[in-house]
């Protein structure tokens, strides 16, 4: 394949891919208002076009047209920096994602931006650079609320980082690869029995990725860092319009992403629960969009549980937070691995 | 297509050093040498080595960079003074520099003849081979480097510590 198909083909993949991801941001926001609300027996946004589903558009506009103020003790190139590496990093982590089956076409995948041998070292790459987006947020806005939420927040993230990266090993032995399609391919024989999460053994780890991903994506119960009742807004205090839209955007981002890597690692990616019972359907058009509905109805469980666990938990304190992650998540990620290897080594 | 992103990384690296050296403020610094890491992590994929360039990416860029970085932020150093260093600088600065680069040329050059060089266009050497040679063939350096490691922690907690044995 010559050179400028291969570049037009990859742009309007990631034109397409961004596009639909920006929505899902955006509906995402909406979801959680929409879950909330019932969680706390009030209906949500539901003026807004037919239950409510125009609300992200008019939020959208109402941050674009809102003043941009920069205070004035603000380090500006950081301060103006600091919301383009959050977003940038948020964005960034899509393209290595599988959506669906892998089908080429004239030796393009179509279902994926780009695969990867190492695309799980590139997540924990992006993830790990993101943290620069909230740390310099909270130091350049010269505002001690903002930099005490921003030292919580980069804290937090790169200590649960630790855990997040061990729980991922067990996987990876399992499958023998760092390539996110052969660790779906490993899971997807026998259905729902060869998922990670049940037949692969990996539940333990499962459990650890869960709340090490929610103390990454700075969320509750670990949402510490945004704690309104103490630090009035956290690392974004300072930050209004657009730049704060884009530390919103990032958030969500950041959580749709980490549901796409739960359900590739552990549940299966874009295979049907039912593995081989159900026989491949004959129609190409249907081939190619089964797996796609699976994809997005497993990331659809993960959001949901993400804005029920919100809804129903307490914040903790910071020192329980930190004492959690060190002494308990990861000395037990730690076991998870030795178990694994043992087991894996010894059938 | 190699050598075109070979020289786009090489300058944005030459680029980071130089401004690393230029800049007053120390958070202007630390960030120029994260776009530093960043492009010889670049670097090192266009060679074939992936696993380095993103271990690269995660554990120097992602890891002992924002340590810099809070360190900067929580002491909050101003702005440096710029001053025209001292004499001895300016005299055998530039000449050690050039006899500093000719050594080490020369050593790799020759290291070279010995275990053979890798081009730009080679083959990617994928994380299986990379283990195979480290926790097979390397096991003994590799582990006695990672106790190394291990006892500089201990050593660096060692000497934290204000009062001896409690706390």
């Amino acid at each position: 394949m010559q050179l400028w198909m291969f570049v037009v083909l990859s742009l309007v993949k990631v034109v397409v891919v961004l596009v639909i991801f920006l929505t899902a941001v955006a509906y995402t926001v909406l979801l959680e208002r929409k879950l909330v609300g019932r969680i706390q027996n009030r209906w949500g946004p539901s003026r807004v076009g037919p239950f409510g589903l125009l609300q992200p558009l008019v939020d959208g506009l109402k941050l674009f047209l809102k003043e941009d103020i920069i205070p004035s003790g603000v380090y500006r190139p950081i301060y103006l920096l600091a919301p383009l590496i959050a977003l940038t990093c948020s964005l960034l982590s899509i393209a290595v994602i599988p959506f669906g089956a892998s089908m080429t076409w004239h030796g393009m995948r179509l279902f994926e931006i780009s695969d990867l041998n190492i695309g799980l070292l590139v997540l924990l790459c992006v993830t790990s650079i993101g943290v620069y987006g909230i740390a310099l947020s909270g130091w350049s806005s010269n505002n001690k609320y903002s930099l005490l939420g921003s030292l919580r927040a980069s804290a937090q993230m790169v200590s649960y980082e630790l855990a997040l990266g061990l729980s991922l090993v067990g996987v990876v032995l399992r499958a023998q690869s760092l390539s996110l399609t052969d660790i779906v391919k490993v899971q997807a024989v026998h259905g729902i029995a060869s998922w990670n999460i049940f037949g692969g053994g990996q539940i333990v780890a499962f459990l650890i990725y869960l709340m090490a991903a929610y103390a990454e994506t700075n969320r509750a119960p670990f949402d510490l860092p945004e704690a309104e009742t103490e630090l009035t807004g956290g690392y974004h205090t300072e930050y209004s319009s657009m730049k704060f839209a884009m530390f919103f955007m990032a958030e969500y981002g950041n959580m749709i992403t980490v549901g796409c890597v739960a359900t590739l690692l552990f549940l299966g990616g874009w295979t049907s629960p039912f593995g081989d019972l159900i026989p491949p359907p004959q129609n190409l058009f249907v081939h190619a969009l089964a797996p796609l509905f699976w994809f997005v109805a497993k990331v659809f469980c993960f959001l949901f549980l993400y804005i029920w666990v919100r809804g129903t938990l307490p914040r903790f304190r910071y020192d329980q937070l930190m004492g959690f992650g060190w002494k308990f998540l990861l000395p037990v990620a730690m076991l998870n691995i030795v178990g694994t290897s043992l087991v894996l080594a010894l059938l | 297509m190699h050598l075109v992103l070979f020289l786009i990384f090489a300058l944005f690296a030459l680029a980071g050093a130089v401004n690393l050296l230029l800049q007053k403020h120390p958070i202007n610094s630390a960030l120029s040498l994260i776009v530093v890491m960043a492009s010889l992590a670049v670097l090192y994929l266009l060679l074939g080595a992936e696993f380095l360039a993103m271990a690269q990416i995660i554990v120097y860029a992602g890891a002992i960079m924002v340590l810099f970085t809070f360190v900067v932020m929580l002491l909050n150093e101003g702005r440096e003074e710029k001053t025209w260093g001292s004499k001895t600088a300016k005299t055998i600065g530039l000449p050690a520099v050039v006899v500093l680069l000719a050594v080490l040329a020369a050593t790799i050059l020759r290291a070279g003849r010995h275990y053979g060089m890798i081009s730009l266009s080679d083959g990617v050497t994928t994380i299986q081979e990379l283990s195979k040679v480290l926790f097979r063939d390397l096991l003994l350096p590799f582990e006695l480097t990672s106790v190394l490691i291990l006892i500089a922690i201990l050593g660096a907690v060692a000497l934290a510590r204000k009062d001896n044995g409690e706390a």
